[in-house]
C-alpha cells in the first residue's frame, strides 16, 4: 500500500478511535482544535527540517508528489493521526486513573484525595 | 555535527516545550504514569507503521544525518525518539491550551 493510502487510513483510524473506540471526543472541543493549530505549526517546521535537509527522502513512487514547506502533504495526515491518537489515549487514561483515585503521578490516592478535599456544596446532596 | 541533524531536531522540540511544564506549570511530566501508558497505547502502532514503510521503501534515513544506532528493522534510534518525543509535546500543548483558556478535555470529573 502506499504511503498516500496508509496516511487517509491513519486519519480514519484516528478519527475512529477518539469518536467510537474511546469516545474521548476530542474532535468536537476547541481546546484540541487550538492546540492542534499549535502543534501544526510547528511540525511544518521541525518536518521542513527533516525533509528539507533530506535527512529523511521518499519513494516518488508512494506519494502524491503534493508537498507543503519540503515535506509531501501525507505528512500531515500522518501527524494529525499521531497527535489524535496520543491526546486521545491522554483524556482516556486521565478518567481512568481518576476514578482509580489516583491522578498518575505515582504519589498514590492520599496525596490526591489531600489535593481535592472539599466540603461538599451547601444544598447538595453528599455523592453517592 | 551533521550526524545530530535529527537528533538535534528532538532536542529542541524538548528544549522548547519544557518551559510549559516548568514555568506554566501544566503538570505533564509530573503525571509521569499516565504520560508513559498513553505512549505505551501509540508507540507501538506508529513504530510498526515505521518499520513497514521503510521495508517497502516508503521513506528512508541519511546515515550520516543520524547518530549512527540502528535498532531492529533497520530503524535509526532517532525514529523511537520521534515516537516518544513528538506525542509528549502534543500532550504538553493540549495541556497548555487548557491551563490558558480553562477548556474542558474530557477528563474532568
Amino acid at each position: 500500500m502506499s504511503y498516500t493510502a496508509l496516511a487517509v487510513l491513519g486519519v480514519i483510524a484516528a478519527v475512529v478511535l477518539d469518536l467510537a473506540v474511546l469516545r474521548t471526543r476530542l474532535l468536537t472541543r476547541r481546546v484540541f482544535w487550538t492546540a492542534y493549530a499549535i502543534i501544526v505549526v510547528f511540525q511544518l517546521l521541525t518536518n521542513g527540517w527533516l525533509t528539507g535537509r533530506d535527512i529523511v527522502t521518499y519513494d516518488a513512487d508512494a506519494i502524491t508528489g503534493v508537498r507543503l514547506a519540503y515535506a509531501p502533504v501525507e505528512d500531515l495526515l500522518f501527524g494529525f493521526s499521531l497527535v489524535v491518537q496520543t491526546l486521545a489515549w491522554w483524556v482516556w487514561w486521565g478518567r481512568r486513573l481518576n476514578q482509580s483515585g489516583h491522578d498518575g503521578n505515582g504519589v498514590g490516592r492520599a496525596a490526591h484525595e489531600a489535593g481535592r478535599a472539599q466540603p461538599p456544596a451547601a444544598g447538595l446532596p453528599p455523592a453517592p | 555535527m551533521r550526524q545530530l541533524g535529527y537528533v538535534g531536531m528532538l532536542a529542541f522540540c524538548l528544549l522548547g516545550t519544557l518551559p510549559l511544564e516548568l514555568v506554566l506549570g501544566v503538570r505533564v511530566y509530573r503525571q509521569w504514569r499516565r504520560l508513559a501508558l498513553t505512549l505505551l497505547c501509540v508507540v507501538p502502532v506508529f513504530v510498526v507503521w515505521d518499520l513497514y514503510a521503510v521495508a517497502a521503501g516508503h521513506w528512508e534515513f541519511d546515515p550520516d544525518q543520524t547518530i549512527g544506532v540502528t535498532l531492529p528493522g533497520g530503524l535509526p534510534v532517532e525514529e523511537l525518539l520521534f515516537f516518544l518525543v513528538i506525542p509528549t509535546c502534543s500532550v504538553l500543548a493540549l495541556e497548555a491550551v487548557r491551563r490558558v483558556r480553562g477548556w474542558p478535555v474530557g477528563d474532568e470529573r
